[in-house]
């Protein structure tokens, strides 16, 4: 067991710190710093290249499709100087965290060679077609329809919560292939083209007043027959994959922008003297201590190998951070009492903290609310019994 | 970087484990719990048998102080593993405060005469501090009223914030009071100091700052253990108990408090191994995280203890159900080494700076 980075690894986090710093400090000084995701999507896509020429855009990727083969270590490292550079998220997370991974593992050697260097390029921006009005937590009750129609796939159905759906040039969607299938039988994965008349995207208005998610509308959109990852009927395999790339290394990325909101906090505890109060102090120490604990839980689960047993801090993640972050919007709130309930200027637009405590709302919801997080927990961890299903 | 258990740890842990498991029976902590004088909250085979015959009482001691070597994570594996079964030993203040105390601030002399019969388990030190501790030349005044097995012990280590020194239990002027204790398995007594006369620790500094770091890191670890076993066992309740005709743990009531006491538990495990490291590799997170450690595990242990408890339903309200083991166990290290608010408080003076 052990903790400490070796000089090597400490030689490349000054290489990262440096590179990201120049970037920041250049010609991307104008998106430093920026903590919405839907903010400058333009220069954040130019970003993503940026990112792809210097090949460090997807440096855990073999070589071969435009990573670095980085170790652990390194991505984590790298991680964690891209957050602490204040450099914006990564626009295109879905595609290098989701699609990219998938592809890697499912996808053949035509598709690999078509998509993955895109992708590391940051050229191709994905996004995610999952959920429905129907399918949320029961995702396996989608009811989107495909069908082959002369060697291409025919789509029609809505998907929903598509976040960054109106900046992606692609987006992978699990759909019913297979009439009168239920449950997660007959569902195919399907990567579509964003861009053709078949597909229409209306922004979902949030409760920040943002709109990063949207609804995806499919009326006869098309993709050719081999824009299929997998085989027919194997789209849950697929996704339940594709889902378990989401604990990547890239959380730990995250959880330097907690680091930054954190911060954020305490400067504005210290300023307005919020900092004084005992009950405020307990309560921001608890804070650190869960931020803390959120990454050493982290390392653990990214470096345990033994994929035998049930990783329990790997599958505790999900709820921890969303948890953690909601409490951390309350505290804000606390702190910043009724200042943080009034925007600077006309616009409905919230800083940091104010936006932090609404945002995070969400955080128990997406990726599996905290509820089904707590049955898979149950379940899966604890060995209990299955809830029992309706009549699908 | 590497936050997994090595070989060794993973060898030391399954040895410790099936020790444990295997000897310190609920039958034979429950007899330690009702014996009286020295023996209270004791067994004197099962600390025999562990100092002696496993060989890890020297854990986290120096070898060139008579130690096995190694450091705080293995130290820590094995109070987690003592933790799981509520064992009634000396370990706490005998090994993780005072030995530590002894190895990290005493000279070689002071080394060789106490280290080894400590580690052997022939004696039994208890740890004693409070701040109010006042040393007139080498004749100490004042008095400590929770000393963890302090009837049992024939050596104290005597510690104030500054000063560090060894009293013999007999020696006049020491006055020991063995105090009915919610937690029989680590029974307080309470120690009065007369002008008794205490033989100074070379390194004061040091000691402190030793048994400190390993007494928090070691009850937290014992702490995990404890949530852990709770959790199991209530575990293995929920699926055999039936009513209205399914396995309790069925119930999504049910079970959604299974998983937030898995969701702690797991943080407690990253917080208790991250501190053991931190001390151990120097790091300049290893305070803050010692302090962390200690709150969040006392909190995850009574949090799981307490639900224990409510999870069994009236099973676990009685005497004869081991739930009440753990329950007064966790409460008692929740208290113990500083409070959670205390500890709190350290890193929020860390991160804030002190209250203007």
């Amino acid at each position: 067991m052990k903790l400490g980075f070796s000089a090597a690894d400490e030689e490349f986090r000054a290489e990262c710190a440096d590179w990201l710093n120049a970037e920041m400090a250049g010609e991307f000084k104008d998106i430093k710093g920026i903590t919405k995701l839907t903010a400058s999507p333009e220069r954040r896509k130019e970003w993503e290249q940026r990112l792809g020429e210097a090949k460090w855009g997807c440096i855990g990727w073999p070589e071969q499709w435009g990573g670095r083969n980085a170790t652990l270590a390194q991505q984590v490292i790298f991680a964690e100087e891209y957050a602490r550079a204040g450099v914006p998220g990564r626009v295109n997370h879905i595609g290098i965290e989701l699609a990219g991974p998938t592809i890697l593992a499912f996808g053949s050697e035509e598709q690999k060679r078509r998509f993955l260097p895109d992708i590391a390029a940051g050229k191709t921006i994905f996004c995610q077609g999952f959920s429905e009005p129907g399918a949320g937590s029961d995702l396996a009750s989608v009811r989107t329809k495909g069908r082959l129609e002369n060697g291409e796939w025919v789509v029609n159905g809505q998907k929903i919560w598509t976040s960054l759906a109106h900046i992606s040039d692609w987006i992978f969607v699990v759909t019913r292939t297979e009439e009168g299938s239920k449950g997660p039988k007959g569902l195919t994965f399907l990567m579509m083209e964003i861009d053709q008349p078949g597909i229409e995207i209306r922004g979902i208005k949030q409760i920040n007043g943002d709109a990063e998610f949207n609804e995806t509308f499919f009326t006869d959109a098309r993709c050719p027959e081999d824009s299929m990852i997998g085989a027919v009927g194997y789209g849950w395999k697929i996704a339940m994959g594709l889902l378990a790339f989401e604990r990547g290394v890239s959380t730990l990325g995250q959880q330097m922008a907690f680091r930054n909101e954190l911060d954020e906090l305490i400067a504005a505890a210290r300023a307005n003297g919020a900092a004084n109060n005992p009950l405020i102090r307990q309560r921001i120490a608890k804070a650190e201590i869960g931020l803390r604990l959120m990454r050493y839980g982290a390392l653990r689960m990214l470096s345990n190998t033994d994929h035998s047993k049930i990783d329990g801090a790997a599958l505790t993640y999900k709820i921890q951070w969303a948890s953690w972050r909601r409490s951390l919007g309350e505290l804000a709130m606390d702190v910043l009492g009724q200042a943080g309930e009034v925007a600077e200027g006309s616009e409905y637009e919230w800083d940091t903290l104010p936006n932090l405590f609404l945002y995070s709302r969400a955080d128990t919801i997406y990726g599996g609310t905290n509820q089904i997080q707590r049955n898979l927990i149950a379940e899966r961890g604890l060995g209990m019994p299955r809830e029992p299903r309706g009549d699908v | 970087m590497e936050f997994v258990f090595t070989e060794e740890q993973q060898m030391i842990g399954e040895t410790a484990r099936a020790f444990f498991a295997e000897n310190a029976t609920s039958e034979r902590t429950r007899k330690a719990m009702a014996a009286g004088g020295p023996d209270a909250g004791i067994d004197r085979a099962l600390w025999t048998a562990f100092c002696q015959e496993l060989g890890l009482s020297g854990i986290g001691i120096p070898e060139s102080a008579g130690g096995a070597g190694l450091g705080l994570v293995e130290l820590a594996i094995i109070a987690e593993a003592a933790g799981a079964q509520v064992a009634a030993l000396p370990m706490l203040g005998s090994l993780a405060l005072s030995a530590q105390a002894i190895a990290a601030g005493g000279s070689a002399e002071q080394q060789a005469a106490h280290l080894p019969a400590l580690l052997s388990g022939e004696v039994i030190a208890g740890y004693v501090h409070d701040a109010a501790i006042t040393a007139d030349g080498t004749s100490l005044t004042g008095a400590a009223g929770f000393v963890a097995h302090g009837g049992s012990a024939q050596l104290f280590v005597v510690t104030s914030n500054t000063g560090a020194w060894l009293v013999a239990a007999d020696a006049p002027g020491v006055t020991v009071t063995p105090l009915t204790t919610m937690d029989q398995t680590r029974p307080y007594a309470r120690v009065t100091l007369d002008g008794a006369k205490g033989e100074p620790l070379a390194d004061p500094a040091a000691a402190i700052a030793a048994a400190h770091r390993a007494g928090f890191v070691a009850v937290a670890a014992e702490a995990l253990g404890g949530a852990q076993a709770a959790l199991d066992r209530t575990v293995a309740y929920a699926k055999e108990r039936v009513q209205f005709g399914r396995p309790i743990g069925s119930f999504q009531a049910y079970k959604h408090r299974l998983a937030d006491l898995m969701i702690e538990i797991e943080q407690a495990r990253s917080a208790v191994y991250w501190a053991a490291c931190a001390v151990d590799e120097g790091s300049d997170e290893a305070e803050l995280a010692v302090h962390a450690a200690k709150s969040f595990a006392a909190d995850t242990f009574f949090l799981c203890a307490g639900n224990m408890i409510q999870l069994h339903g009236g099973i676990g309200f009685t005497w004869e159900h081991d739930a009440h083991l753990y329950f007064k166990r966790a409460r008692a290290i929740q208290s113990m080494l500083g409070s959670g608010e205390w500890h709190r408080e350290r890193i929020a003076t860390m991160i804030l700076g002190e209250v203007a």
